[in-house]
């Protein structure tokens, strides 16, 4: 807008065309976020559960079938959920082509890394490999 | 990329304190945003006294009265003075609303007086809104059908008519659309509240055969989905209308073809 331009308004709001996309982002954030919510109950209830115990009956607890899977559940949601959030965040605000590639790869970076170093963590409690 | 302040020459210095008619009692200061685009100053602030005794309760009265009395340069758009044509949008106040509706002891004195926010200034408070009507024009506002047109009219029961109230009051001020973050970072690829609320207004009429085309013009993750669900848009609508629910029902209406 600040560039003098010869291109009429129409064609400035036409751009590329519309994506034909963003109902599954919109619609897998609702998803999510409805999920987080016993995810997360459960979670702050696995938290207290492991309050003053000592190494060994936390890893214990933590190995356990239910525990474990609650909390693999619990953080691929959110490793996905906090994915499609901050891809939003990036779009609505920067809009230089090479600074914005490089945030969303950055984004898919870390939420990968988080979501598989933090499942990693807990199936090597299960499996105590 | 979005920007904190405003750029170097958008910068608004304190402007001239225009005197007090001389006999006037009952005086409410105005302060108004004042630019020139043939000066090459930056904008500022002008602080003008209203004799409220010979003059409306209105700020269009106000800013009419200004005109007539004191400054003859102060620009602004106004047409119909009873909120029916959507001109004289302006930022109230800090708050977009139509200075016609606005009463002047509805506001906190001194009445801060601006432009619509975030869009390019033509002079005063004359804001460019090529931008906003193109956008407008690309939802392409008219009935699409295929089936050959009826001898008489396209029937529409009441029920379905009803359907399309607090979509068809929208008078196109730009005050929702200019009051939305998201408008205001990506004004060229989000569409805004209003013209999504407009869209909407032809998706939900019974008597349109273009509802899927027009869903497909939507589907984009800026034209809609920049929406975040703010609601600053419902909140400043002059008119009482509720633009952030109208978009919600867009995006249930892409979900609801998928699912």
């Amino acid at each position: 807008m600040k560039k003098p331009q010869m291109r009429t308004p129409m064609r400035r709001v036409r751009g590329l065309g519309a994506a034909h996309s963003g109902t599954g982002d919109f619609w897998h954030q609702r998803v999510t976020s409805v999920a987080g919510i016993p995810l997360t109950i459960a979670l702050i209830v696995i938290v207290i559960a492991l309050l003053g115990r000592s190494h060994a009956a936390v890893v214990q607890i933590l190995g356990s079938s239910i525990v474990a899977i609650v909390m693999l559940l619990f953080i691929i949601n959110m490793a996905y959920h906090m994915w499609i959030g901050m891809k939003e965040i990036i779009i609505d605000y920067v809009h230089a082509d090479t600074l914005k590639h490089a945030t969303l790869m950055a984004n898919t970076f870390f939420s990968f890394a988080v979501a598989f170093a933090s499942a990693f963590a807990i199936l090597k409690l299960s499996f105590g490999v | 990329m979005v920007e904190f302040t405003l750029p170097k020459n958008s910068k608004i210095a304190e402007g001239k304190t225009w005197p007090r008619a001389p006999h006037a009692t009952h005086v409410t200061e105005l302060r108004v945003y004042r630019w020139n685009p043939d000066d090459g100053e930056n904008p500022h602030v002008d602080t003008y006294s209203v004799d409220r005794d010979d003059c409306g309760p209105m700020v269009l009265d106000a800013l009419i009265w200004i005109k007539n009395n004191i400054d003859p340069t102060l620009t602004f758009r106004r047409s119909c003075r009873e909120g029916v044509c959507g001109s004289c949008a302006m930022n109230i106040d800090g708050t977009n609303t139509l200075a016609c509706t606005k009463a002047m002891d509805d506001a906190k004195a001194p009445l801060k007086i601006y432009p619509l926010p975030h869009q390019p200034v033509v002079k005063d408070l004359v804001p460019d809104l090529k931008n906003f009507y193109a956008q407008y024009a690309s939802i392409e506002p008219w009935l699409k059908t295929t089936t050959a047109t009826p001898e008489k009219e396209w029937k529409q029961s009441h029920e379905d008519r009803s359907k399309l109230d607090g979509m068809y009051e929208c008078i196109l001020c730009a005050c929702c659309s200019t009051s939305c973050p998201s408008y205001w970072w990506n004004p060229d690829r989000y569409l805004g509240p209003a013209a999504l609320l407009q869209a909407n207004r032809w998706i939900q009429d019974s008597r349109d055969e273009a509802t899927g085309d027009r869903l497909d013009n939507l589907e984009d993750p800026f034209r809609l989905y920049r929406c975040h669900t703010i609601l600053n848009c419902s909140k400043a609508c002059p008119k009482g209308l509720n633009p952030a629910k109208e978009i919600a029902v867009l995006k249930k209406a892409m979900v609801d073809r998928q699912l």
